[in-house]
């Protein structure tokens, strides 16, 4: 089987509101930058492109054929799409190329949350029997797991308000960051409750971008000559929709990933890891057995700027980042969908 | 010049098919629609509410149904302050997970409470009914506090 590796990744800046900028408008730049980091020419250059977006988030079904615009797909391309996030259309292109049908592929993830009420618009995703039609948010959800964990006793408010403090003094590094500062854990504490138990900085912002990443075969990186960090295994794995099922204070499908993507086979020194709420990167820190040799959330993750359908992207691209700027030898980025950490997908990322 | 006809022609957006719920969501709905609350056991015999079709596990076809209590448990709940549109309530109010008497498996839905320190984990609950049932999920107007 042919090793494939990542050669390029590019992420728009979080940004709370693009006003007019639409799709295609917030797409366009970060190819552009991307195929100029990849040294292409244009989407005609790679074997297959497939993207990530909701057409929940635009409000009408189809929406995602727009982001082809962004392409110029003439002449035709061949071309696909997941209605999740980008993460899984990476995961699509890798299957494509493993099948020998391709040996290259550009992947794209876009969404632009902020003209709708995101919380709700989540809600139309969940079991539409029983869930939906009670209109019950994405944050209250995850309210109702922290809370879960509190009563346990396996974790304190100051455990979450550290994972907010390390996430907004990471940032500071990050330029595409949305939320970055010198925020202390006394800090965060000392704001009051949004959603009890959650505060509103335990929970990711509402953000609006892109991002995208090149992959191809080991021997195309190399024809190419440009720097690439191989993607060693990727796995992903989901849990019943039913949230009374679940064992919401652990998360079983991103520990069971993680071992058929391999991450125990070697050290681990970077994670990046998709928490849209503090608590929840304390689950994936723990299900994934992470010590104090891995950097968590470099970037600053999820919290300091969400990208719907882009983020979970944009975590398998920094953690590329880490590798070929030689700050990483081995690394996992994790990617979650659905409400509560539901479903998961593990990618390990190793040095050339 | 006179207007050349426009050809118009009604258009009345709408489905034209019914979509039957089966016979586990439909049993439970159905229930519902009577004032009373049914769940099915899982296949490790654990009972669900509301009603699963096949054990997430198992992945078996489950059909034994089982009679559960209009009371129950609250597991945990998130107190929302401030209400979104979409929201049953207009005022403070909170969403909970809660287990049922008879049931093993806890259900989401809504709590009126009279403010946070009023409401718990653990604490008692009990269903309130719609004015009108109709055989939806919403039948089941919140809980409250007992």
């Amino acid at each position: 089987m042919k090793d494939i590796a990542i050669v390029a990744y590019q992420q728009s800046d979080g940004v709370s509101d693009a006003g007019a900028v639409n799709e295609v408008e917030l797409i366009m730049p970060v190819l552009e930058r991307t195929f100029t980091q990849a040294r292409l020419g244009s989407a005609q250059d790679v074997d297959f492109v497939c993207s990530g977006s909701c057409d929940y988030l635009q409000g009408a079904a189809f929406a995602f054929v727009a982001g082809v615009d962004a392409l110029g797909a003439v002449p035709p391309i061949k071309e696909s799409h997941v209605e999740m996030d980008a993460a899984w259309a990476l995961y699509e292109s890798i299957l494509k190329i493993r099948m020998g049908h391709a040996e290259s592929a550009l992947i794209y993830g876009f969404g632009k949350s902020s003209p709708g009420e995101l919380p709700i618009v989540l809600s139309q995703q969940l079991d539409p029997y029983y869930l939906a039609p009670q209109w019950i948010d994405s944050i209250s959800l995850a309210a109702m797991q922290a809370r879960l964990m509190l009563d346990q006793g396996l974790i304190t408010e100051r455990d979450m308000a550290e994972v907010v403090s390390r996430s907004r003094r990471n940032a500071m590094s990050n330029p595409h960051a949305q939320l970055a500062g010198d925020v202390s854990p006394e800090d965060v504490l000392a704001q009051a409750t949004y959603l009890s138990p959650l505060r509103k900085a335990d929970c990711c912002p509402v953000s609006d971008g892109a991002s995208a990443v090149v992959i191809a075969t080991v021997e195309k990186a190399r024809e190419w000559g440009l720097p690439y960090a191989i993607i060693s295994g990727i796995d992903h794995r989901i849990e019943t929709h039913n949230l009374g099922m679940r064992d919401l204070t652990d998360s079983v499908s991103t520990r069971t990933a993680a071992k058929h993507a391999g991450m125990q086979d070697g050290r681990v020194d970077v994670a990046e890891l998709y928490a849209p709420f503090s608590h929840q990167e304390i689950i994936l820190t723990r299900a994934l057995g992470l010590g104090a040799e891995t950097s968590i959330n470099p970037s600053g993750g999820v919290l300091a700027g969400n990208l719907m359908m882009a983020s979970g992207l944009s975590r398998i691209g920094e953690v590329f980042n880490r590798i070929v700027g030689g700050e990483a030898q081995r690394g996992v980025a994790h990617t979650t969908s659905g409400p509560c950490l539901q479903h998961n997908l593990v990618t390990v990322l190793e040095k050339a | 010049m006179s207007q050349p006809e426009v050809l118009n022609q009604a258009f009345e957006l709408g489905y034209t098919y019914t979509r039957s719920t089966g016979p586990v969501i439909g049993r439970f709905f159905t229930e519902l629609r009577n004032r009373n609350i049914v769940g099915i056991k899982a296949s490790d015999g654990r009972v669900v509410v509301p009603p699963m079709e096949y054990d997430p596990d198992t992945a078996e076809e489950l059909s034994e149904f089982v009679a559960v209590g209009q009371q129950g448990e609250i597991v945990s709940f998130a107190w929302v302050k401030e209400p979104r549109a979409a929201h049953p309530m207009d005022v403070p109010f909170a969403w909970a997970m809660i287990k049922l008497d008879g049931a093993d498996v806890a259900m989401v839905h809504c709590v009126a409470a009279a403010s946070e320190d009023a409401i718990a984990t653990g604490a008692r609950v009990q269903a309130v009914w719609a004015d009108e049932t109709i055989g939806y999920i919403t039948d089941i107007r919140c809980f409250k506090l007992v």
